[in-house]
C-alpha cells in the first residue's frame, strides 16, 4: 500500500515538472533571446518581459506543485526510489512532451541522450 | 552557439550543484525541520548557508531561463543533470568519499548521454517545426527594424 502512495506521487512529480519544464520553455520561447535583450535594453526590460508572460506564472506554479509532491513522496517512500525514479522518468517525460507540445526535433541522437542520462541517473543512486 | 552561451550552461551545473550542497550543510545546522513546525523553516533563511544556498538556486533558475530563452528544452535538460556528476566528483576529490563501480557506470553514462546531445545543433530551426511561430524569436530586431 506504501509503495503505491509513493508510486502515486512520483507520478505527479513527473506530471508537474514536465508540465513545468514545458511551459517554462514555451514562455522564454515567446520573451525571445535574453542576452540580446538584455544587451539592448537592460536587465529590467527582460525581467518586466518575463513576468508578462501569463504561461511563465504557470510554469512556476507546475514547479511548485513538483517540489510539494516531492516533499510527500519522501515521507511515504524511500530517499533511494522516490529521487531517481522520478528524475530519470522526468527526462524521458520531457523528451516526449518537448516533441508534441513544443515541436522541438527530438532526433535519434536526442532520444538516446535522454535514455543514457535517465539510466545514468538511476545507477548514481543505487 | 558561441561562448557566452557555454558559460550559461555550464553555470547551470555549477550554481545547482553549489546551491544544493550549501542548502543541506545548513539544514544539518538546524537538525530536523518537520512540516510541524513551519515557523522552523521559515526561520531557516536567516542560516547564513541557507540564504547563500538560496542566492545560489536562484542565480541556478537564471542561468536556466536564459538557455531556454535560445536552446531547445531537450538541448538544455541533459546539462542539468552533470549536476550529479559534479556531486559525485567533489564528494570524491574533496571529501575523499569512495564511488562505486556502478556509480562510475552511472557518471559515464550521463557524460555521454551529454556529449551526444552537445555535439548536435542547438535549436529546432522555425522551418523545421510544423508550427513555426514556437521558434526562438529576436523579438527585439523586429521591434528595432519596424
Amino acid at each position: 500500500m506504501k509503495d503505491l502512495y509513493a508510486w502515486s506521487a512520483i507520478g505527479l512529480i513527473v506530471l508537474a515538472s514536465t508540465t513545468g519544464d514545458v511551459l517554462l520553455s514555451y514562455s522564454m520561447k515567446r520573451v525571445g533571446d535574453v542576452g540580446e535583450l538584455w544587451k539592448r535594453r537592460g536587465v529590467w526590460a527582460v525581467v518586466a518581459r518575463v513576468l508578462a508572460t501569463p504561461t511563465f506564472a504557470l510554469g512556476l506554479m507546475a514547479m511548485g506543485v513538483a517540489f510539494y509532491s516531492l516533499l510527500f513522496g519522501l515521507s511515504w517512500g524511500n530517499l533511494s526510489l522516490v529521487v531517481p525514479a522520478s528524475a530519470s522518468l522526468t527526462f524521458v517525460a520531457n523528451a516526449v512532451a518537448a516533441r508534441i507540445f513544443l515541436h522541438e526535433r527530438v532526433g535519434r541522437r536526442r532520444w538516446i541522450a535522454a535514455l543514457l542520462v535517465a539510466g545514468g541517473v538511476v545507477l548514481m543512486a543505487v | 552557439m558561441t561562448f557566452r552561451k557555454y558559460l550559461v550552461l555550464a553555470g547551470i551545473t555549477v550554481f545547482s550543484t553549489a546551491g544544493d550542497s550549501l542548502l543541506a550543510r545548513g539544514m544539518k545546522d538546524l537538525g530536523g525541520v518537520s512540516l510541524h513546525n513551519f515557523s522552523g523553516l521559515l526561520l531557516a533563511i536567516l542560516n547564513p548557508w541557507v540564504a547563500m544556498g538560496i542566492l545560489f538556486l536562484l542565480t541556478f533558475f537564471a542561468c536556466y531561463m536564459s538557455a531556454l530563452s535560445w536552446a531547445d528544452l531537450t538541448y538544455v535538460l541533459p546539462a542539468t543533470s552533470l549536476a550529479y556528476v559534479l556531486v559525485a566528483l567533489i564528494g570524491h576529490f574533496r571529501l575523499h568519499e569512495v564511488i562505486s563501480p556502478t556509480r562510475w557506470l552511472g557518471i559515464a553514462l550521463i557524460s555521454a548521454g551529454v556529449g551526444f546531445v552537445a555535439a548536435g545543433p542547438s535549436v529546432t530551426p522555425a522551418h523545421e517545426r510544423r508550427n513555426p511561430q514556437d521558434a526562438p524569436r529576436d523579438i527585439v530586431s523586429v521591434e528595432v527594424k519596424s
